[in-house]
């Protein structure tokens, strides 16, 4: 049972750990869960759209962290993006899918059908991280590893700004 | 270096990237030469990954190879440990991990048929497009789905990724009131499948016969799924430690992951399987729906597996209520499972079809060697071999179309990315 409620922060990180740099949400929930943050949920997902929306529907604020994938990037830069019902994103790119495969939809089209079906949450930020290694192993690269501390950093900010009274809490994945 | 906006536009390049893909075909003269199912198959990597773990482990890390049926993986890889420590899980334990199964049927089906498969055959992009046109059934599907994730979290502790599942059988047992409350889920759920069932039956389903060997497990008196002897239409009933004699992996050039046959011959293990081995092993109440819906015995189209999906979605919602309505709480979470030297094998039926583990374990506890034989890539060269009949007799249509045709044709088979594959660069070679 998914335990969001009207009022309440979730954090969502989106990834997989043995794919290498798209790990980089499950290091930045490590280190938020370590340092205590002020949010009522902490999740990792595989960013399966309907699993997003189940997270973090009915929240007042969701913040999901991701790996990005450009071409050329810069490894360890953090893009910071929002979406709220006044701003919806565009479609998705029609190969979304297609990147992402015929399981994964991709957070895109995860946050462009929660519109639709009007299970966004009340305000959307995602700190998406430049990745540069995706094949299949362990640990990060070096820029990415590097990067962690500033997007944990970044969850914080907007965790603090949507409820700066709040300090940091215990919570935990 | 930070960038901030105010909305998001680049979606697309936000990576999920699990796996990758692509399809290649040749044709010479207006003959289909060769078709390349090109996969990249992450088992691989866990298996080097697990020597040297304790036994205990494989549940938890193998688990981690795919996000839509980590259950099917602990549950091959519990079977395996086991069967090499020599305990067998049964009773009110075996129960629950069928429950906790039928979970993870219920939301990988579901999404499947909803927002993969549907929209192909109504004619539209995507699930988006179709939540635009039907909002209120694609809410349904969600829906649906929902109370596979809700046993999933229960038994399995968390939706995403379940922890709770361990050798000998879990960390912790269902209370009562969790039980009742997806009691309570289920009865919803029995209703949205059944006009789910009845929606998938009036789609329209291109011809095509495969003539493939099937693969499933197979049980004397019930729908296999946690448990049973590995079976072929052909081949018959086999022994779970001969798996490896009659299912050779194979290297191929064009992919990473290993190809496999049974006896030789190209086979489909999945939906189709279980329905042709063992769809008179489903409750006469299923079985009549079944036929209904237009289902028949015998299913050799594999466009029509959407329809044996939702088939196996309604019976697992009517299963779970089952074990639920019998259930009595064990005397404890778990069996002690004391380390053993020796090889022990588990097989059970992911949505996808058979998945096979082998360990073999020391007498310090540590796995010296893993095997594990996902479903996909035990499908992929049965796929091939149908897509080639496939393609030939569409070389008419532009590269744009064969593609999305393909895409198509391949969904059928449902295969799971992140077992095996990522789709689809279509290269054609014209020759």
């Amino acid at each position: 049972m998914t335990d969001v409620h009207a009022g309440r922060i979730v954090v969502i990180g989106v990834g997989n750990e043995y794919r290498h740099d798209d790990g980089v949400a499950a290091a930045v929930l490590a280190e938020l869960s370590a340092g205590g943050l002020a949010a009522d949920r902490l999740a990792l997902c595989d960013g399966e759209p309907t699993r997003l929306m189940e997270l973090w529907e009915g929240a007042d604020l969701a913040v999901v962290v991701d790996a990005v994938r450009t071409g050329p990037g810069e490894p360890g830069r953090i893009h910071l993006l929002a979406a709220d019902s006044d701003h919806v994103l565009a479609d998705p790119p029609a190969d979304e899918g297609r990147a992402g495969g015929t399981h994964s939809l991709g957070l895109g089209h995860g946050v462009a059908l929660a519109a639709v079906l009007d299970r966004l949450p009340r305000e959307l930020r995602i700190v998406a991280v430049e990745g540069a290694d995706f094949s299949v192993g362990e640990g990060l690269s070096r820029a990415v590893a590097e990067a962690v501390p500033r997007a944990a950093a970044e969850v914080r900010r907007a965790v603090d700004e949507h409820r700066p009274e709040a300090g940091r809490g215990a919570c935990a994945f | 270096m930070t960038h901030r906006t105010e909305r998001l536009l680049t979606v697309g390049a936000l990576a999920r990237v699990e796996g990758e893909g692509a399809l290649h075909v040749s044709v010479r003269d207006g003959e289909v030469e060769d078709v390349r199912l090109r996969i990249y198959e992450p088992p691989r990597y866990f298996e080097a990954l697990l020597r040297g773990r304790r036994y205990t482990e494989p549940p938890d890390l193998t688990s981690r190879i795919c996000g839509i049926c980590p259950v099917a993986y602990q549950m091959s890889a519990c079977r395996a440990v086991e069967d090499a420590c020599g305990v067998a899980v049964d009773g009110q334990l075996g129960k629950l991990r069928r429950l906790l199964y039928c979970g993870e049927w219920i939301e990988s089906h579901t999404l499947h048929i909803y927002l993969l498969h549907a929209p192909d055959f109504l004619n539209l992009p995507d699930v988006l497009a179709l939540a635009r046109t039907d909002a209120a059934l694609l809410q349904r599907g969600l829906r649906l789905k929902k109370a596979g994730n809700e046993i999933v979290e229960v038994l399995g502790g968390r939706a995403i990724h379940p922890v709770n599942v361990r050798v000998g059988g879990f960390h912790r047992l269902p209370t009562r009131d969790e039980l009742d409350h997806l009691a309570t889920v289920l009865v919803q759920a029995r209703v949205d499948v059944e006009e789910t069932l009845g929606w998938v039956a009036g789609f329209e389903f291109p011809s095509l016969t495969i003539r493939h060997e099937f693969l499933a497990l197979t049980e004397p008196d019930r729908y296999a799924i946690e448990s049973g002897t590995p079976t072929g239409a052909h081949v018959g009933p086999f022994d779970v430690a001969e798996f490896e004699q009659h299912v050779r992996e194979h290297q191929v050039p064009h992919s990473t992951a290993l190809h496999a046959t049974l006896d030789g011959r190209p086979h489909l293990t999945g939906p189709l399987a279980r329905w042709n081995l063992s769809g008179e092993r489903l409750p006469a109440e299923v079985r009549a729906l079944a036929t209904e819906a237009g289902l028949g015995p015998r299913c050799d189209n594999p466009f029509r597996s959407i329809l044996v999906r939702a088939v196996e979605v309604l019976w697992a919602v009517t299963e779970a209520q089952r074990i639920i309505e019998q259930y009595e709480p064990p005397s404890g979470p778990a069996l002690p499972v004391p380390p053993r030297a020796g090889t022990g094998y588990g097989a059970t039926e992911a949505p996808r079809g058979l998945l096979y583990h082998r360990y073999d374990v020391d007498e310090d506890g540590l796995v010296r060697h893993a095997v594990i034989v996902p479903p996909t890539a035990q499908n992929q060269t049965a796929i091939e071999t149908d897509l080639r009949a496939f393609i030939q007799t569409r070389l008419h249509l532009d590269d744009a179309e064969l593609t999305r045709q393909c895409e198509r044709a391949i969904r059928t088979y449902d295969p799971c990315i992140s077992c095996a594959a990522h789709f689809l660069t279509l290269a054609v070679d014209r020759g």
